[in-house]
C-alpha cells in the first residue's frame, strides 16, 4: 500500500513540477485573498492581525479545494482515470499518495502564506511549535478528506460547483479548530492551542481511515 | 398507477393530519408563560421538528448502508436515502426557521453562534450538497453508489462536526424533558407535536420513495422506447 502511494505521490509531484500548476497559479492567488482581506479589513484598525490566523487558514482552505480540483484534473486528461483503474494498484495505496501529494502542496502553501501574514499583517509567530503542529494535522486532514470528494466529484461535468459544497461543510471543524490553535499561537498564549490539536487529529484519522475504506468503491463505481 | 398513495399511506396521512391539528390547537391554547410569554407555545412543534430531521437524516444513513453493503444492495435502499435526504432538508429548514423565530423575542437575536444551532445550519448544508450529488444525472446504479457514500459519510460528518462545535461554545438550553422544568401541559403538547411530526415524516417519505421509483422507471422506459422509434426509424424506407 505505501509503495503504491509513493508511486503514485511521485507522480502527481512530477505533473506539478513539469506544469508548475499549483505554484504559478494556486500559490498566487492565496496571496491574492490575503491581499484582499486587507482591503476588506482596514488594515490600520489592527483588525487584521487580530484576524490574521482566521484569514489564513479561509486562504488555505480556498486554495486547498483549488489544489483538490487540480489533483483530480490530471486524472481525466489522456483517460489517465481509467488506467489508474487498470493500474493494478491497491485503491487504498492511490488515496494515500494522491493525499500525500495534495498535502506537500499545501506545506509549500502555507509556509509561503505564513510568510505572507507576518510581512503583510504584522503577525507574530509567537508559538512556533503549536503553530507547525497544528498545520501539519490541519493539513493532513484537509487532504484526506479533499482526495474522497476530489474523487467523488472528478468524473461530473459540475466538480468545478459540486466540490466546494461537498467540502467545505465536511471541513468546518478544520477551519475552527486550527483558527483558534493558531491563534493562540500568534498571541503567545500556545498553552490554549494545544487542546484544539485533539479535535484536528480525530478528523485526520477519521478521514484517513474512510479514504483507506472507501476509495476503492468510489474510484471502481462511482 | 396513478398516485403514489395506498391504504397505508392513506391512514398515515389521516393520523398524521389529525396529529398536526391536535398540536396546533393545544400549542395555541398552552397557558403563557413568565419569561417568554407566547413565545413559548413553539415548544409543541420546534423539537418535534428537529427530531424529524434528526431521524430523516439518521435513515438516510441507514439506507445508504443498507445499499452499499452487497448482500442487501436493492434499488429500494437508495430510494429510502434519497427520500428520507429531502424531507430531511425540509424539516431542518423549518427547524432553523422557527428556532430564529423563537430566538429573536427569548435571546433578543434571529441567530447565534451557540453549537446546537451551528451544527444544524452545517447539517443543512450538508445535506444539500447529499441531494446535489444525487441530482447528477448518471446510470442509476452509478448515482446510487455515488449518493449512498455521501449519504454514509454525512454520518460521520454531523457528531464530529457537533464535537467541535461543542467545545467551542454552549449556549442553548438543555433537555427540555428534565424532570421538574415543564409544566404537565407542555409536556403533553410537545409529545404529541413529537407524534404527528414523526407521522408526518413517515408519510412524506412514503410518498417520495413512490416519486422516485416512479422517476426511475420513466428514466428507464423512456430509454428502452426512445431505442424502439430509433430502430423502427432504421427499418423504415
Amino acid at each position: 500500500m505505501w509503495r503504491d502511494a509513493m508511486v503514485i505521490a511521485g507522480r502527481d509531484l512530477r505533473i506539478e513540477r513539469r506544469s508548475r500548476v499549483v505554484t504559478n497559479q494556486v500559490l498566487p492567488f492565496a496571496l491574492l485573498v490575503i491581499v484582499l482581506f486587507a482591503f476588506a479589513l482596514d488594515p490600520d484598525r489592527g483588525v487584521l492581525d487580530r484576524a490574521a490566523a482566521g484569514l489564513f487558514w479561509l486562504a488555505v482552505l480556498f486554495s486547498a479545494l483549488l489544489a483538490i480540483q487540480r489533483s483530480f484534473a490530471i486524472e481525466a486528461t489522456d483517460e489517465a482515470r481509467d488506467g489508474l483503474r487498470l493500474s493494478g494498484l491497491d485503491p487504498a495505496g492511490i488515496f494515500l499518495g494522491k493525499a500525500l501529494a495534495v498535502a506537500a502542496q499545501l506545506v509549500v502553501l502555507e509556509v509561503v502564506l505564513t510568510a505572507g501574514i507576518a510581512v503583510l499583517y504584522g503577525s507574530e509567530l509567537r508559538g512556533p511549535l503549536l503553530l507547525a503542529a497544528t498545520a501539519l494535522l490541519a493539513t493532513i486532514g484537509l487532504a484526506a478528506a479533499g482526495t474522497i470528494y476530489g474523487v467523488l466529484a472528478a468524473g461530473l461535468r459540475v466538480r468545478e460547483t459540486l466540490l466546494p459544497l461537498l467540502v467545505l461543510p465536511v471541513v468546518a471543524p478544520v477551519l475552527l479548530a486550527s483558527t483558534r490553535a493558531w491563534e493562540a499561537g500568534l498571541q503567545g498564549v500556545p498553552g490554549e492551542g494545544w487542546s484544539w490539536l485533539r479535535i484536528l487529529g480525530v478528523f485526520a484519522v477519521t478521514y484517513v481511515a474512510v479514504g483507506i475504506a472507501a476509495f476503492g468503491t468510489l474510484l471502481e463505481d462511482a | 398507477m396513478t398516485s403514489t398513495a395506498s391504504r397505508g399511506t392513506r391512514v398515515i396521512g389521516a393520523l398524521a393530519l389529525v396529529g398536526l391539528v391536535v398540536t396546533v390547537v393545544m400549542g395555541l391554547t398552552l397557558p403563557l408563560t413568565e419569561e417568554q410569554l407566547e413565545y413559548s407555545r413553539l415548544i409543541a412543534i420546534h423539537p418535534a421538528i428537529a427530531w424529524c430531521a434528526y431521524l430523516a437524516f439518521f435513515v438516510t444513513a441507514l439506507g445508504s448502508a443498507l445499499y452499499l453493503w452487497k448482500s442487501t444492495r436493492a434499488p429500494l435502499w437508495d430510494h429510502v436515502a434519497v427520500a428520507s435526504a429531502e424531507v430531511g432538508v425540509v424539516f431542518t429548514a423549518l427547524t432553523l426557521v422557527t428556532g430564529s423565530i423563537w430566538g429573536r423575542p427569548t435571546w433578543g437575536v434571529w441567530w447565534v453562534w451557540d453549537a446546537r444551532l451551528t451544527t444544524t445550519a452545517l447539517m443543512f448544508v450538508l445535506y444539500l450538497g447529499y441531494l446535489a450529488v444525487r441530482r447528477v444525472p448518471a446510470a442509476p446504479d452509478v448515482r446510487a453508489t455515488r449518493a449512498a457514500v455521501v449519504g454514509l459519510l454525512a454520518a460521520v460528518v454531523v457528531p464530529i462536526n457537533h464535537y467541535t462545535v461543542e467545545w467551542w461554545r454552549t449556549l442553548h438550553q438543555g433537555e427540555s424533558l428534565a424532570p421538574g422544568t415543564l409544566d404537565g401541559r407542555f409536556k403533553v403538547a410537545m409529545l404529541v407535536g413529537f407524534l404527528a411530526m414523526t407521522l408526518a415524516y413517515a408519510w412524506l417519505l412514503v410518498h417520495r420513495m413512490r416519486v422516485e421509483r416512479l422517476e426511475e422507471r420513466l428514466e428507464s422506459e423512456g430509454l428502452d422506447l426512445a431505442i424502439a422509434e430509433r430502430q423502427a426509424e432504421a427499418v423504415a424506407p
